[in-house]
This record gives C-alpha cells, structure tokens and sequence, in this order.
C-alpha cells in the first residue's frame, strides 16, 4: 500500500535472522574465537585421549622417574612434559585429566543451572508466596559453607565423580536463581507479557514460552562462567581428596601430588595448574563475550 | 532593518553514522530580538539539530558541513569552543524537553537555580539565592522558599518545569530555545506554561526559539515559524500566514492531517505519498553538492 | 440504542498501601471511585483524562487485567470480575488490546509470524499452520505491511510498522472489543493520522467496539461516537461527542477542552482563563 512508503525504512541491517547478527555479533571478538577454540581443542582432546595421549596415564617406569620436559638437561624424548615421582607421563596425565574436567563442567553447570533456573523463573514470575519461599530458601543457602556441604555430599554419595558433580550442583544453584529470578522480574513487566495473557495464554505457556527466551541470553553466559567455576571446585575438591579415586588422572590430584615433590619436580605442580588457568580463562572471556554480544542486540 | 538577533544561514549537517546521511539541508531561519520563532517538524525532521548546531552540543556522529550561525552578528561557528562557551552560557538558555532527566537528581533546587548566576554574572551566594527566590515567584511557584530545599523528584511535572523555566530566564539571556518544553505535560499544564513563556518572553523582550511538532502550540504561540522536512526548509512564514494561506503542499497536507475537537466526524487525511514524493524529489534535486542556493 | 455490549458499574480499584519503613501498612490508595461505563456493540466509546484520572486503570479492569475491589463488569453479559483464568479464555478471544509502545507489546525473540500466528493456534481458529498463515498474510495485507516482514523481528521494524502490528495482532482474531490504550500519543502527526484511518477502516469492516483512552481530546472527537471524561478516578462528564464538545457541563471538561490549542491563530486563547475544578 502507498502509505507504506512513508513509514522510514528500517535502518537496521536486511540480514533475516537476528541470531545470525548475534553470532556474528559474536565471532568478530577475537578472544571469543580464541577462547572458543581452545575449548573446542580440549573436547577434542578429552574425547580422543586414548589416541592422541603418547602413553598410558596409569603406567609407571620407576627408572623413568622424576624426568624434566623437553628443553631441560635430563630430559628424555617420549616424555614431552616430563614425568612425576612414578615415572608417569605428565602429558599423558594432563590429557586425561581433560576428561574428569570437562565432564564436571558441562554436567555439573548444566544441573545447577537447570534447579536454579526453574527456581528462578518461578519466584520471579509468580512472586508472592513462592517469591518468598524461594528466596528465604537461597538466603538459607547460600549461608552454609560450600566446603562443608560438599564433603557432606561425597561423605554421603561416596567418592567418585558422581558426588563432584552433585556438590556442585547442589551448591551453585542459587548463583542461577538469583541472577534468572531478577531477570525474569524485570521481563515479567514487559507490554508483550500483559499482551500474551490478553490473547488468552496460560500463565505457565507465557512464563516458558515468552520470558524464559528473553531471559535466556544472561542465562547463557551465566552458564559458561559457571563451567570455569566447575572446574576449579572439581580440582580444589581432587586437591583434597574427595573427588575421583587416585588412579584416574584428575587436574586437582596432580597438583596435590605435584606440590608434595615439587622441589623435585616442579613441572608435576606447574602443568595443570597452568591447564587449569588456562581452561577458565577461556570459559570467562566466552561467557564475556557471549553477554557483550547478545547485549547490542537488545538495546537497538 | 536592525540585525537579526539569530541568524542561521545555509546550514547543512551530515550523520557519520548513515553513511554521509544528510542531516540538515541547507537551512537559514532569522530570528529578531522579541520574536517567537517556532521550529517545526516531524521526528527526524533536523529540529533537534539545529538547536544543538546553535549550542554547540553536536552528538559525535553528526558534523556541519556549511553554513553559519550568527549570535548579534557574531559568528558562533569561528569562536573556539572556550569563547563559546562564554558566549553561549550567558547569552544564550535553553528549557529542555523533559524536565525529570534535565535536573540533578542529587541536588536540591536552590542549587541547580544558582549556578548559572554565580558562574556567568558573579553573584555572591546570597544574592543569587534572592535571586532565584524572586524568579521562583515570576513563575507562579506557591511556596518558593520551599521549592528552593526541596529535591526534583519531589516536584511534579509542571514545577519541575517551572524552575527550568527560571532558570532558562534567571541570567536575563537574549535568546532562549525552547526545546518541546511541554511534550511531556498534561494539556491543561502545558497551557499554563506557554502563558508563563509568553508572558517571560514579552517581560524581559528576549528572543524565543520554540521548537515543536505541535501545529496548534505554532498557532498559539510563536510569530513566525519555520517549517521543516528530512532537514530542509518546506516554508517559512508569519504564522498566521502559514497556518491560514499555506503554500506549499506538504504544509497544507500537514495541517489537514492535524485532528481537531472543533471539527465533527472529519475523516483525517494522512498525508498523500504524492506529496511526500514531491518533497522528496524536490531535496533530491537539490542535493548534489548544492551549499548556497538562494 | 445499540446492544449493550460491555456493562461496568460502580467499578472500584485500590492499589495496596505501601508499607512504611516502620512496617506499619498504609492504607490502600484508590485510583477508581465507582465508575459506570457501558459499550455498545460496533460502538467507539473515548475515555479521556490527565495523568492520575485512572483513564489507564480502568481500561486494563475493562480488559480484565487487574481485579476491581468493588463493582461489576460485564462482557456480553458475563461478569468477568473475579473469573477463572479458564473460563476467562474463551471471552479473551472476543476482548483485545492495542499498546501504546509497540516496542515492548512486541516480544523481541519472536518473529513478526508467530506473533500473529501464535493467538489463531491458541483459540483453535486455525486448525493448522496453513490456515495460520492464510489468516496471517490476509491481516498483513489489511494493515497494509508487506508480506517479507513476517520473517523479521521486531527491533527490524520501523516505529510505525510496528505498530502496524500491534494492530494486526488485536484483529486478526476478530474480537467483538478493541481496547486502544493511547495508542497514537507520542506519534507524529502523519504516522498519527494513520493509525487514526486504518482504525476507522477496522471498526467498520469488523463492526468492533472500541474504548479508546487518550488525553487528547482532538483525536477523541475523530474516532470516537461517545466519551467518558475522568478525572480524579470519577467520571465528571459523559456523553455523545458533539453534544460534549459543543456544550461541555462540566467546569473540567470545558478547562480541558480550553486548554487545547488548535492550528488557527486565536490571539486571545493564551490569556483566556478557565477555571479548573477539583
């Protein structure tokens, strides 16, 4: 229709989909691409450990104990990073060790997020009673000391990476739900909310299918935050002893027995504590790049 | 024929933003000291523009690419930002669109009403204090001394705009640029502000620029009035010659688009596409590196 | 006179009293005092006031968004204070809303698509996506926005193909009622204007009855057959537009209409004084 003509054309790009300006949004920050790679590498080497790894993490060549890495005088080829007190490859350690961490940082991050989610939406949503409710319930707990929980748990669930990822779980919930319960509030105010419940929606079809999508994009970067956070709890917790049993490589028990000998061999101690940095560093700058990109977007 | 107290000439602006989008076409407007000049035009129309080309406040992305503006024949544009400043601060105030975001909402009244004095005419803390009390009461405030200590959010709309408006008048400038100083008030509010305006206006014969959308707030209150499209002059007038005896089609289809009580069951025309494409053709036409065309 | 569609009478609301820092409850603060309000069917009833008259309060009680503390409101005879949300939803079909702020109406995740599709789904108008988007495509075309936009989002549109929409989603479920929440404040006079037309074209064509709230009473007089003047949560005046306009009854209605300046140049208007009442 000729009227049309005199609304002012849409000064935003013709792209069809906002999630493809989002990702690119997204892509063109370098440290994501950088970060996001890195993670993409350590997936890869926690799935294929078996073939990529030089040796067995298990073996132990007591005349191949204590070796420097590569560039050290002592070194031996074959041992890339060394090995510790048991002649065990270091890298070949390391590389496994990628297995526990990431396990715990996608599981765990996703169960906490999924309880303090859910809790969240619904405080924030319905407010009143169940407001009340779930906030006296993460003042309560947010009040226990996460170190004592968590021993609590594997005390009771046993040790092993089950009881990491529970604890975990168990404990942060409470960062999601109230980060998710403020979100939700303020997207609950919002005309397209009132609009959808006088086109005659449900309160729980406009609570899942109207606010959650728009609360989503904190939620997500919340998220990869989190899996940084997982993993260094993983490792405190292996650290202490509490996490998978001695056998199984994990980053934390590699440092626990790297700092007993680490006048010896410090390489055992510096290794996973370097993949350990390295590992939430990535996961921060995704979530931070995550959020810077899927802010513009809302602000237009 | 005193010189114009404002004289904008040719003034044209381009959006770094848009790609060289332009802002403002080639615009002049005069405006003698006394006068009430209206600005008017749509959103996008450049109006906003040219109150901030004459401020001195251009946002980053736009950037004057001809033209002049002239304070009593002095030429805003050469000065360096410092003498500007000086230039403008005393001589030139503006009362702003919303009155909520344009008071500190930190500071007490009183404060906000007397730093202009003390900056630009050097009064004392005392005098200026008197000062903005016998200000407070031209604007018709009930209780000024109370206004003076009380903070911006607890006054409503009206008086919020009140005490812009004193203080817009508090150094006795010479121009004052209304910029939609009552879009955000009710209608029987905005009616006693314009007569406050108005009646400021002719008290201390300062010269007004009122910048609007509103065709009735033109008829009521300004003399001459410039009317604007996509950054171009479309007619400049007597008010009442604009308003009565328009001569260019987008002016008449303006006014014909403007609903009114008076008028029983009339069927609103929305402006034409014929119309718009005229104008648009006719700045198209112009475009091509036109700077100084009569 | 026409059949009485919508029936509200002695409608009271109260916000609750907001809590002191002592924690003592202050009483609640009433916004509406007992307001009688009826719609015919296909008629378009204004409903002006100044900020704080409870214009905005009591269209969302006509709409059965909030609860009034007191009164009735009938909907084809049904009263809906009070009602189930279940049974509430098969009235939600025939009662629709237009927003002021087609920004935040408009959910920014959704495509323009589902936004319109969506409803017909919900009420089992259309019985599947192909219908949906028959039903789609026809609104589009009526509200005169091009079919491509359907695909995009809302921050993509245009101030005013958004509201576009907004309209497009109040009608194309066909609702017996249009609730215009001062939809045409803040808009320029040409987007205004056709807003204005394609609302009166709607009416007609689907025979709607409107509340149409605005503090303007210039755009009331174009659309509207009869009015409801608020002030203070009461109604102070009520009647046919030309007989209201003509002779206004009330001191604030005539202070109200007073104050609007019209395009003519009145050189006495500026000085004239009316007497606000209340």
């Amino acid at each position: 229709m000729a009227e049309a003509l005199l609304d002012a054309p849409s000064p935003i790009a013709t792209s069809r989909h906002a999630d493809r300006n989002r990702i690119r949004a997204l892509l063109a920050q370098p440290k994501v691409v950088f970060a996001g790679g890195f993670i993409l590498f350590l997936i890869m080497l926690a799935v294929f450990a078996p073939l990529i790894a030089p040796r067995d993490p298990l073996e132990q060549d007591l005349l191949a104990g204590t070796l420097p890495p590569m560039g050290f005088t002592g070194a031996e080829p074959g041992f890339l990073l060394g090995t510790d007190d048991l002649g065990r490859d270091v890298l070949s350690r390391l590389i496994f060790g990628t297995r526990i961490a990431l396990i715990v940082a996608f599981v765990a991050s996703a169960l906490a997020a999924l309880l303090g989610t859910l809790l969240g939406l619904f405080a924030g949503y319905f407010r009143g009673a169940t407001d009340a409710a779930v906030s006296r319930l993460v003042e309560i707990w947010m009040a226990f000391p996460p170190v004592l929980l968590s021993i609590l748990v594997v005390a009771i669930m046993g040790a092993g990476v089950g009881s990491v990822i529970a604890a975990i779980a168990i404990i942060d919930w409470t960062r999601f739900a109230r980060v998710v319960r403020t979100e939700t509030m303020a997207q609950a105010q919002a005309d397209y909310v009132v609009a959808a419940r006088v086109l005659g929606f449900g309160r729980l079809a406009i609570l899942f299918r109207e606010v959650l999508p728009n609360v989503a994009p904190v939620l997500l970067a919340l998220l990869t935050l989190e899996m940084g956070i997982a993993v260094i709890v993983e490792a405190i917790l292996s650290f202490v002893g509490l996490s998978v049993s001695s056998d199984t490589p994990t980053w934390g028990g590699m440092i626990a027995q790297g700092r007993q000998i680490i006048h010896q061999a410090w390489w055992v101690f510096a290794a996973p504590l370097a993949a350990l940095f390295a590992t939430v560093l990535a996961f921060n700058q995704v979530g931070d790049g995550l959020r810077r990109a899927l802010d513009p977007v809302m602000q237009r | 024929m005193t010189a114009p107290l404002l004289s904008v000439s040719h003034l044209s602006a381009v959006s770094s933003r848009d790609g060289e989008g332009a802002i403002l076409r080639d615009v002049s407007l005069s405006v003698a000291r006394g006068e009430v000049h209206g600005i008017v035009g749509e959103s996008g129309a450049g109006k906003s523009t040219i109150v901030k080309a004459i401020l001195g406040i251009l946002p980053g992305g736009i950037r004057l690419t001809g033209g002049a503006i002239a304070l009593e024949g002095r030429d805003l544009l050469a000065l360096d930002p410092d003498a500007r400043r000086h230039v403008l601060g005393a001589e030139v105030a503006l009362i702003p669109q919303d009155p909520l975001t344009a008071l500190n909402p930190g500071r007490r009244i009183g404060g906000q009403l007397t730093d202009g004095m003390r900056l630009w005419r050097g009064l004392s803390g005392k005098a200026a204090e008197d000062r903005a009390l016998a200000l407070l009461h031209d604007v018709q405030m009930r209780e000024p001394a109370r206004v003076m200590r009380a903070y911006p959010h607890e006054l409503s709309g009206g008086m919020r705009q009140r005490v812009l408006i004193a203080a817009a008048f508090a150094l006795d400038p010479k121009l004052v640029i209304a910029d939609e100083p009552t879009t955000a008030l009710d209608v029987t509010v905005q009616k006693q502000i314009l007569r406050l305006i108005r009646s400021l206006q002719e008290q201390h014969g300062t010269g007004v620029i009122f910048v609007t959308h509103n065709l009735g707030v033109v008829a009521q209150i300004c003399d001459r009035a410039t009317l604007l499209y996509m950054g171009r002059v479309m007619e400049q007038e007597a008010t009442a010659t604009l308003l009565e005896r328009p001569r260019h089609p987008y002016t008449r289809a303006l006014i014909a688009a403007c609903p009114r009580y008076d008028r029983p069951g009339q069927d609103l025309t929305p402006i034409p596409a014929d119309v718009i494409a005229a104008c648009r053709a006719e700045i198209a036409s112009l475009d091509p590196g036109e700077a100084s065309h009569g | 006179m026409a059949d009485v569609l919508i029936d509200a009478r002695g409608v009271v609301v109260a916000y609750a009293g907001q809590r002191t820092l002592s924690g003592r409850r202050l009483p609640p603060r009433p916004v509406l005092h007992g307001v009688d309000l009826t719609i015919g069917r296909g008629e378009t009833v204004g409903i002006v006031g100044e900020s704080g008259s409870g214009k905005t309060t009591l269209g969302r009680a006509l709409i059965g968004l909030l609860r009034p503390a007191d009164g009735s409101i009938r909907f084809d005879g049904n009263d809906i204070v009070g009602l189930p949300e279940m049974a509430m939803r098969p009235l939600r079909r025939r009662m629709q809303m237009i927003f002021q702020d087609p920004m935040s109406s408009l959910n920014p995740r959704r495509t323009i698509r589902s936004i319109l599709s969506d409803p017909l789904l919900l009420h089992a108008i259309a019985a599947d996506r192909a219908s949906a988007e028959r039903r789609v495509q026809a609104v589009m075309e009526r509200v005169g926005l091009p079919l491509a936009l359907l695909d995009r989002y809302p921050h993509e549109l245009s101030g005013g193909q958004r509201q576009r929409v907004g309209i497009a989603r109040a009608v194309v479920l066909r609702p017996d009622f249009v609730l215009a929440d001062e939809i045409v404040s803040g808009l320029d006079v040409s987007t205004q204007a056709q807003v204005l037309k394609l609302l009166g074209e709607l009416k007609r064509e689907l025979h709607l009855a409107m509340a149409f709230i605005s503090h303007d009473l210039s755009v009331v007089r174009t659309l509207c057959d009869r009015v409801y003047v608020l002030s203070a949560g009461r109604v102070v005046e009520q009647g046919r537009c030309e007989a209201v306009f003509k002779a206004p009854a009330h001191a604030y209605t005539r202070a109200l209409i007073d104050a609007i300046p019209l395009p003519v140049v009145d050189a006495g208007w500026l000085t004239r004084q009316s007497v606000v009442a209340g």
